[in-house]
C-alpha cells in the first residue's frame, strides 16, 4: 500500500522563494518550434535547484526588461529536470519569449496555482478533452497516467485543433496511442482534402469516447467556449460535476493571489485555480464578462 | 437475404435505437448495403439527393469545392452517424461534396422511397425526422463552435 | 473606547507636540494631516502647526471643499484626500533591479527613494483604520504576500482620532467601521473643541502606546472630559451623510449581475479610475518591466492599477470586461461581495472616498440603493391592475 501511494504520489511541488515576486534565473537549453505559431522551451536552473511541479501548475515566466506572462508547464513531473514550457507566440512577451535564444536567460517565478490532481483519477476512466494549446497544460498530467497506466481504466484523449497544422506533439499523440494504451481521437476544425482524418467540433468525439459516466473522471483545458460545451456534454452524460476539472485562463500579473487582474467573481484563479471543478466554475462561466 | 440482414444490422445503428422494430422493418425495405473505397465520391454539390446513408464502418469527408480547384473539408462522419438531410428538405439538392477517406462500409436509403413511407404514416415520418432534428440541432451547435475560431488568435 | 483597565489621559496642544517630538526622536517618520494642494492629506510632519488648525472640509458627490471653521480644532475634518494606502502601499513600487550586462543575470531586491520607515500616522480616522486592517489581511495573512507592505507595516504605529465632524459622503456607521476607532491603534485621540479649553482625551490601546503617552505631559481625564469623548463620538455617529444598506448584499449583487443598473451608471462612469485610486482598500496592482537603452540593467515595478481599466483584464486578443457595465459591476460585485468570500469582510469601509473624487457624481450607496429596489419590483408579485 505504501509503495503504490509513493507510486502515485505527484512531486511536491517546490516552495515559493522567499520573495515570490523575485524571479529565478534559468538558461534556455533547447527551443524546439511545434507548430507554425507554438514553440516549446527547455529551460534549466542556473542555480541547479530542479523546479519541481504538480502537472497543471504553472509559472510566470518573463522575457527581461520586456515583460512577464503565466505559462503552464508542460513537460514531464517526473522528468529529467529541464522545465518544459509550451508557448504561443500571441503578444510581445510571448515573441520575445519564442525567439530567446539557446543559452540566454529568462526569468521564472513559481511553480503557483492548483494543479490536475489526475492521482484523484486513479481506480476509474479518464477522459481528456483538450482544445488547441489546451494539450500543453494537459501533457504533465496525461505523462503522469502513462507512467501509472495500470491505476487507470479506459484512458481516452479527445483533442479538437484548429488544422492539421496546429495540432501540437503529434509524435506524443502517436506514442501515447500506439505503445500506451490511450485512445487518442483527433479532429480538426478545417482541413484540407488530403486530410484523412476527422473534422469537427471536440465535442462531437465525446459520443464515441466509450468511457463509464460514473466512474470516470474529465480533465479538459481549452478556451473557455469549448471548456463549458464539452463539460456540459460531460455532465448530460453523466459524469459529475466535480469530477470535470478545467483549466481557466486569466490576465495574471503576479501569480500570489496579489495582483487581483484573475478574479472570477470570489475566486483568485492564481491561486483558487487555475484547475477547478465545474461544479464550482459552472454558475461562473455562464454569464458574461463576469 | 439483403433485406433480411439490414433487419438484423440496422437496429444496432444509433440512428434507429428505439425504433419500433416493426418499422425498422417496414424502412429496410428501402435499403441496401453499400461500399465505398478510398476516395470515392458518394455525392456532388447540386446533384439530387437521392440516398440516406447510415455509416457503419469507415470515415466519409463533406467538402465545398473552392475556387482554387481543390477542396477544404468542412466535416466528417463516420461509423455510428448518419450522411446527408437534403433528401428530406426540397428541393432535394446535396449542399456539399461527401468523399470516402477510407475504407467505408454504409448503408444506403432510397430517398424517394424512404419519403413516400414517412408521408403515408405520420408516426412514421415524425420519428424519422425528430431524429434528423436532432442530429441536425447537434451539428448546428458544433458548427457554431467552430465558427467562433475558438483556437485562432482572438482580435478584438 | 474606553476599555477596562486603561486610563484614558488628557492632553493639551502642547502634549501633542510633545508626542510627535517623541516619535521623531524614535526614528519615527510622522505622517499627519496637513492642508496641500486644497486638500487636508497626509504628508510626513514634524510641528502641530503642520495640522489643520481651524480647517474643516465640506464633501458631496463630485465635490470637496476646504472650509475655515469657527473654532481652532485642528483634527475636525472628516477624511483626507487620500488614506494610509499612498504611504503604507505605494502606487510605484520598485520590486527588484537585475544586472544584464554579465554572464549571468544579477537580481537584487532593489531599495527606493521612499522616505524611511519606521512611519507613524498622527491623526488617522477609523475608517481608514479598518482599512489598514483590511490589507493586512489581503496583502499580509494568506498563503503569499507583499513582501514591501508587511516591512513597511511591521513597525508602524498609529495615533488613531475619533471622527467628529463626518462629511456628506460619510457612512462608516453602515460599514460599521466608525466613527470611533476599536482597535487596530497604539494610540487613540477624541478631540475636544466645543466646550472648555481645546483639549485631547488620549487613550492606548498597546503597550507602545501607553509607553508613549507616558512621555507626554497629561493629566488624568477627568469624568466629564471621558462623558464629553464619547458624547462627541456619538453625535459624529448621528450625522452621517449617507446610508449603505448591507442587507443580504452579496446575495443581491451575485444575483443581479443583468440589473438595468449596470447599463445605466455604465452610461456615466467614464472610467476615468479615481474610484479605485482613493479607495482605502482598492488593492489591484500591475508590473511594468523596464530596461535602460543598453539592455543591460532591467527594472520592474510593481504599481496601482484598477478594474475599470481596458488593460486591466486583457488576454491575448482582448480584454475579458469589454464593457463599461461589466467593470463597474466587477468593481462593485468585489467590494461588497466577493469581498466576503474572499477575506471574511466587506471591502468596503465607508469613506465616501469614491463618491466625493468621482467626476461623474457617482454615488455607491445611491447604486446599490437602486439595484435593490429594481431587484425588489422584479420579484414583488404583479399586483392587480385596477
Amino acid at each position: 500500500m505504501t509503495e503504490l501511494l509513493e507510486a502515485t504520489a505527484q512531486p511536491t511541488p517546490d516552495p515559493p522563494t522567499p520573495d515570490p515576486m523575485v524571479p529565478r534565473v534559468f538558461r534556455v537549453e533547447r527551443t524546439r518550434q511545434d507548430t507554425r505559431d507554438t514553440y516549446t522551451l527547455e529551460l534549466s536552473p542556473l542555480d541547479g535547484e530542479p523546479l519541481r511541479f504538480a502537472p497543471g501548475q504553472f509559472t510566470m515566466l518573463q522575457a527581461w526588461g520586456i515583460g512577464e506572462v503565466p505559462i503552464s508547464i508542460s513537460g514531464d513531473p517526473h522528468g529529467s529536470g529541464l522545465l518544459e514550457h509550451t508557448i504561443r507566440n500571441v503578444g510581445n512577451v510571448t515573441r520575445a519569449l519564442v525567439h530567446t535564444s539557446r543559452g540566454a536567460t529568462v526569468g521564472v517565478r513559481g511553480p503557483f496555482g492548483t494543479g490536475w490532481e489526475v492521482e484523484r483519477g486513479a481506480g476509474g476512466d479518464v477522459v481528456f478533452i483538450v482544445g488547441g494549446i489546451g494539450l500543453a497544460p494537459l501533457r504533465p498530467a496525461i505523462l503522469h497516467v502513462v507512467r501509472h497506466r495500470d491505476q487507470y481504466g479506459r484512458v481516452v484523449l479527445l483533442y479538437g485543433a484548429r488544422t492539421p497544422d496546429d495540432i501540437l506533439f503529434a509524435p506524443d499523440l502517436e506514442h501515447w496511442q500506439d505503445d500506451c494504451g490511450i485512445d487518442v481521437a483527433v479532429t480538426v476544425d478545417n482541413a484540407p482534402h488530403s486530410w484523412r482524418g476527422r473534422v469537427g467540433f471536440v465535442t462531437s468525439l465525446i459520443p464515441r469516447a466509450g468511457f463509464d459516466p460514473l466512474r470516470t473522471t474529465a480533465y479538459v483545458c481549452g478556451p473557455e467556449v469549448m471548456m463549458r460545451s464539452s463539460a456540459l456534454a460531460l455532465r448530460d452524460r453523466g459524469v459529475a460535476a466535480d469530477r470535470i476539472r478545467l483549466s481557466m485562463e486569466r490576465s495574471m500579473k503576479c501569480g500570489i493571489g496579489l495582483c487581483g487582474h484573475c478574479q472570477l467573481r470570489e475566486l483568485f484563479l492564481c491561486v483558487d485555480g487555475p484547475v477547478l471543478g465545474f461544479d464550482r466554475l459552472e454558475p461562473l462561466m455562464s454569464r458574461w464578462e463576469l | 437475404m439483403t433485406i433480411r440482414s439490414l433487419t438484423e444490422t440496422l437496429p444496432e445503428h444509433p440512428f434507429f435505437q428505439g425504433f419500433d422494430p416493426a418499422v425498422i422493418e417496414l424502412l429496410a425495405g428501402c435499403a441496401r448495403n453499400i461500399h465505398l473505397r478510398p476516395d470515392e465520391l458518394v455525392f456532388r454539390t447540386g446533384e439530387p439527393a437521392q440516398h440516406f446513408y447510415l455509416i457503419r464502418e469507415g470515415r466519409i469527408a463533406l467538402q465545398v469545392p473552392e475556387l482554387s480547384g481543390g477542396s477544404s473539408i468542412i466535416d466528417t462522419v463516420e461509423a455510428g452517424d448518419v450522411l446527408g438531410v437534403s433528401w428530406l428538405v426540397p428541393p432535394y439538392r446535396w449542399l456539399f461534396d461527401a468523399r470516402a477517406t477510407v475504407e467505408t462500409r454504409a448503408v444506403s436509403f432510397d430517398a424517394e422511397c424512404l419519403r413516400a413511407k414517412c408521408e403515408a404514416d405520420p408516426a412514421v415520418g415524425y420519428a424519422v425526422l425528430t431524429r434528423v432534428a436532432h442530429i441536425m440541432h447537434r451539428r448546428l451547435e458544433a458548427a457554431r463552435m467552430r465558427m467562433l475560431d475558438v483556437y485562432g488568435v482572438r482580435r478584438a | 473606547m474606553t476599555k477596562p483597565g486603561n486610563v484614558a489621559r488628557t492632553v493639551m496642544l502642547d502634549g501633542l507636540q510633545e508626542l510627535i517630538d517623541a516619535l521623531l526622536g524614535r526614528g519615527y517618520t510622522v505622517f499627519g494631516p496637513t492642508v496641500v494642494d486644497g486638500v487636508i492629506d497626509y504628508r510626513p510632519i514634524t510641528s502641530v502647526t503642520q495640522l489643520p488648525q481651524g480647517w474643516g472640509d465640506v464633501q458631496d458627490n463630485a465635490s470637496y471643499r476646504l472650509r475655515r471653521r469657527d473654532d481652532d480644532a485642528v483634527f475636525a475634518f472628516a477624511c483626507g484626500a487620500q488614506s494610509a494606502k499612498p504611504v503604507l502601499f505605494p502606487a510605484d513600487e520598485l520590486l527588484w533591479r537585475a544586472r544584464l550586462g554579465g554572464a549571468e543575470p544579477e537580481i537584487e531586491r532593489a531599495v527606493d527613494d521612499k522616505p524611511a520607515p519606521p512611519y507613524a500616522f498622527l491623526g488617522l480616522r477609523s475608517c481608514d483604520l479598518a482599512a489598514i486592517g483590511i490589507h493586512d489581511r489581503v496583502l499580509s495573512s494568506r498563503q503569499f504576500g507583499d513582501t514591501h507592505y508587511a516591512l513597511r507595516r511591521e513597525d508602524t504605529l498609529i495615533v488613531a482620532v475619533t471622527c467628529t465632524d463626518p462629511a456628506g459622503t460619510c457612512f462608516c456607521v453602515s460599514m460599521d467601521t466608525g466613527p470611533v476607532p476599536r482597535s487596530g491603534f497604539d494610540l487613540a485621540v477624541t478631540e475636544l473643541y466645543a466646550d472648555g479649553p481645546h483639549r485631547f482625551v488620549v487613550e492606548a490601546g498597546t503597550p507602545r502606546g501607553e509607553e508613549l503617552l507616558d512621555q507626554v505631559a497629561s493629566t488624568a481625564a477627568s469624568d466629564e472630559d471621558l462623558v464629553a469623548a464619547e458624547r462627541v463620538g456619538a453625535e459624529a455617529a448621528a450625522r452621517m451623510g449617507r446610508v449603505l444598506d448591507g442587507t443580504n448584499l452579496k446575495d443581491l449583487l451575485y444575483d443581479n449581475t443583468e440589473s438595468p443598473v449596470w447599463d445605466d451608471v455604465a452610461s456615466r462612469c467614464l472610467r476615468c479610475t479615481n474610484c479605485t485610486l482613493v479607495c482605502p482598500t482598492c488593492f489591484c496592482t500591475s508590473i511594468t518591466d523596464a530596461s535602460d537603452l543598453t539592455g543591460t540593467t532591467a527594472e520592474r515595478h510593481r504599481v496601482w492599477d484598477s478594474c475599470f481599466s481596458e488593460e486591466y483584464s486583457y488576454i491575448h486578443g482582448g480584454a475579458v470586461r469589454e464593457s463599461g457595465r461589466s467593470r463597474y459591476r466587477q468593481w462593485m460585485t468585489h467590494k461588497l461581495a466577493a469581498w466576503h468570500d474572499q477575506f471574511g469582510s466587506s471591502g468596503c469601509v465607508g469613506c465616501g472616498r469614491c463618491i466625493t473624487w468621482c467626476p461623474a457624481a457617482i454615488d455607491i450607496t445611491a447604486e446599490v440603493a437602486e439595484l435593490r429596489r429594481l431587484a425588489e419590483q422584479r420579484q414583488r408579485p404583479q399586483e392587480a391592475r385596477p
